[in-house]
């Protein structure tokens, strides 16, 4: 990809007859916004001590500007009141044709990453780390596996160290039965 | 102010922040250059370890120093394989591409190293000119000042957003504020939105959301997009580093000017440096002879100096909102202001007078910064460019890792990590969408302040009534409603001519 115009299969146009991504996403922040307004306006307030009752500002005052301006916000986006220039940019992911790329490794790291963080504690840092980093690597097709664990042993090590010893951070180095 | 100079230098010149500098631009340089880590990603990575130094003035200065190298390295990137890392170097690979591929690659770099470091030293200058009178001018401010001026910022952010996307933006303001609203308020002693989570009552993490919003869907998209991370033509050798006097003499005003112009743009809020390395580039193009405009995109030296001063000189002219109003502008000074924040320091008008160390030495090593990269990272350029061979089965796992470590380390929680990937998820979605991820970190991040400044002037004027009673603060906040009504009238405008009769040529 140059700096030069892009071939015109870069491009595609958002005027289709389905209902666009970004109002669904708007549609979905809306829901949200109804929820966080419904809370701000109807519930919070009913913890309130009787004395702040008096006061001019409450809890919920700045979270009910906000719900009704973000309401309002997503309502633009979803009636499509602003117009884009429906073109998709140079070098963006065109979700539409998703199928192109590599979904199946993005979630299947994202779901290394979930267990990253559930085996962080019980696993300690350095098992859990030099797992996450070789499990990955592999699942992107490295196979030189005679680099790949010394990287990741030092790597580890050398991000432990750095953490713990220099800025006196707790990190579990080691398993949770070997006690420390 | 030779006096707040004095106190810079003995600051800034001790030999722990003489390391920081060169460690910072060091740092940044070398993941800069790395595709998917912008500067906002680096520099949220580097928060923990910057916080655990505890000094501010330190600590400040390494983050500077890591923006400036990340700058330098996004540059180097995009024009030794044409993979700018950073939106903002995206112009200087349209000529700095070409003339790697002619085999000036170190012209190149060089003409870039000399026209960030010019570009960075003026930047530095007019901030020391502009930011003092700005300050003594923002001391007047009282909380309702402050409220709408913040209100002023976010509604700048989402005007300069682009077409059609001033909704967007907006919608992504408000959904930082109100992902701010989360936790326990600094006003009120009541959890909010909490669901009666735990994890949820200190609020959400800002390196966390900051991981989550940038670099998270960034790996993402280099995992999805294997065409990305291409490292294949990294070894493209660089050799010859020096530029001609008649080359100097050729680049010398552009630099000037543009370093002036993106200084100036870099000011505004929400603006910055992408704005300004393009801009730049155009404005050179224009006012070009003849036969030099023939050369742009085509390796011309001008049309690769402009972008990179107007970038450098931006960046700094960010620093002027965040150091005297305590008010980012940007995606990146607003991590720096939450890195502020946890270091127990409250950028605004008083930083100077209370805090002159700190203020005065982050000016001080912009210039210590801007001389490292010129002489000490461009003869290293050579041998940091051998990090573009990784390839993308080692880097994006470390990728992935760093980002979890830079969540994990502020909090020590897990659950922060669980947090991340969730945010992560929804964020790379957004941006599949084309939303805009900047305004809601910094919503995120001015949310508290501006709840705050907004709760002290009800408290004060006993209601809404500050609106009209100070004339600066009614001002401020049709000027923020201006700002966002008028791209979408113009737009509507623009699209009602072209519906109908067709202007004649």
């Amino acid at each position: 990809m140059g700096g030069g115009p892009l071939p015109a299969a870069h491009y595609s146009s958002r005027g289709d007859t389905t209902m666009a991504l970004d109002r669904w996403i708007a549609l979905i922040i809306l829901i949200m916004c109804t929820g966080y307004a419904y809370t701000a306006f109807f519930t919070m307030d009913d913890m309130l001590a009787p004395f702040m009752r008096r006061d001019p500002i409450w809890p919920s005052t700045f979270p009910k500007v906000l719900s009704v301006m973000g309401i309002v916000a997503a309502l633009l986006i979803i009636f499509g009141f602003e117009k884009g220039d429906g073109q998709i940019k140079a070098g963006e992911i065109n979700y539409r044709r998703l199928q192109d790329y590599k979904v199946g490794q993005a979630v299947i790291l994202l779901g290394l990453m979930v267990a990253y963080a559930l085996l962080l504690r019980p696993l300690g840092f350095l098992g859990s780390t030099v797992g996450f980093l070789v499990i990955g690597s592999v699942l992107l097709g490295e196979r030189r596996l005679h680099i790949l664990i010394p990287v990741a042993l030092i790597a580890a090590f050398s991000i432990w160290y750095l953490v713990q010893e220099v800025l006196g951070i707790f990190l579990r180095p080691w398993p949770f039965f070997l006690g420390v | 102010m030779l006096e707040g100079l004095m106190i810079g230098l003995a600051t800034a010149f001790s030999f722990t922040n003489i390391l920081m500098v060169i460690g910072g631009c060091l740092i940044g340089t070398f993941i800069g250059m790395l595709p998917g880590l912008g500067p906002m990603s680096i520099i949220a990575i580097m928060i923990p370890v910057a916080i655990s130094i505890g000094d501010p003035s330190a600590a400040l200065i390494l983050l500077a120093g890591v923006y400036y190298g990340a700058i330098f390295g996004g540059s180097t990137s995009s024009i030794l394989i044409n993979a700018p890392g950073v939106a903002s170097t995206v112009a200087s690979s349209f000529d700095g591409y070409p003339l790697a591929r002619q085999g000036k690659a170190g012209k190149a770099l060089t003409v870039a190293a000399i026209s960030s470091f010019a570009g960075g030293t003026i930047g530095a200058i007019l901030l020391m000119i502009f930011a003092p009178a700005l300050s003594s001018v923002a001391l007047l401010f009282g909380s309702p000042e402050y409220f709408a001026l913040m209100v002023v910022g976010l509604s700048a952010i989402a005007a300069f957003a682009g077409t059609g996307q001033v909704a967007k933006a907006l919608l992504m303001t408000f959904a930082g504020l109100m992902l701010a609203t989360i936790g326990e308020g600094v006003l009120f002693n009541m959890p909010r939105f909490t669901f009666g989570i735990m994890d949820l009552q200190s609020g959400l993490g800002f390196i966390t959301l900051a991981m989550a919003m940038f670099a998270l869907p960034e790996a993402l998209y280099l995992v999805l997009d294997p065409s990305r991370s291409k490292t294949e033509d990294g070894n493209n050798e660089i050799k010859d580093l020096r530029i001609t006097r008649a080359e100097a003499r050729q680049i010398a005003p552009v630099i000037g000017r543009q370093s002036i112009q993106g200084f100036l743009i870099g000011v505004l809020p929400g603006a910055g440096a992408t704005i300004a390395s393009f801009l730049g580039y155009a404005v050179e193009r224009n006012i070009a002879t003849k036969e030099e405009q023939e050369q742009f995109g085509k390796g011309s030296l001008k049309g690769l100096a402009a972008p990179e001063s107007a970038n450098n000189a931006a960046c700094t002219g960010s620093f002027v909102p965040l150091l005297t109003l305590g008010i980012p502008g940007s995606g990146t000074t607003a991590i720096l202001l939450g890195a502020l924040i946890a270091l127990n320091v409250q950028p605004g008008p008083r930083l100077m007078i209370d805090e002159p160390e700190i203020f005065w030495a982050v000016i001080i090593s912009m210039y210590l910064g801007n001389l490292v990269l010129l002489i000490l990272n461009l003869p290293l350029i050579p041998y940091i460019a051998k990090v573009l061979l990784v390839p993308r089965t080692f880097l994006i796992p470390f990728i992935l890792f760093f980002t979890m470590m830079g969540a994990y380390i502020g909090q020590n929680n897990a659950t922060e990590l669980l947090l991340l990937v969730g945010l992560g998820v929804a964020a790379t979605i957004l941006r599949f969408a084309d939303y805009p991820l900047a305004p809601l970190l910094i919503g995120f991040i001015l949310g508290p302040m501006l709840e705050n400044n907004f709760s002290r002037s009800m408290n004060l004027y006993d209601g809404i009534g500050f609106v009209v009673e100070r004339p600066m603060t009614l001002g401020l906040l049709i000027l923020a409603a201006f700002l966002i009504v008028l791209p979408s009238y113009r737009a509507r405008r623009a699209r009602i001519r072209a519906m109908g009769v067709a202007d004649g040529d």
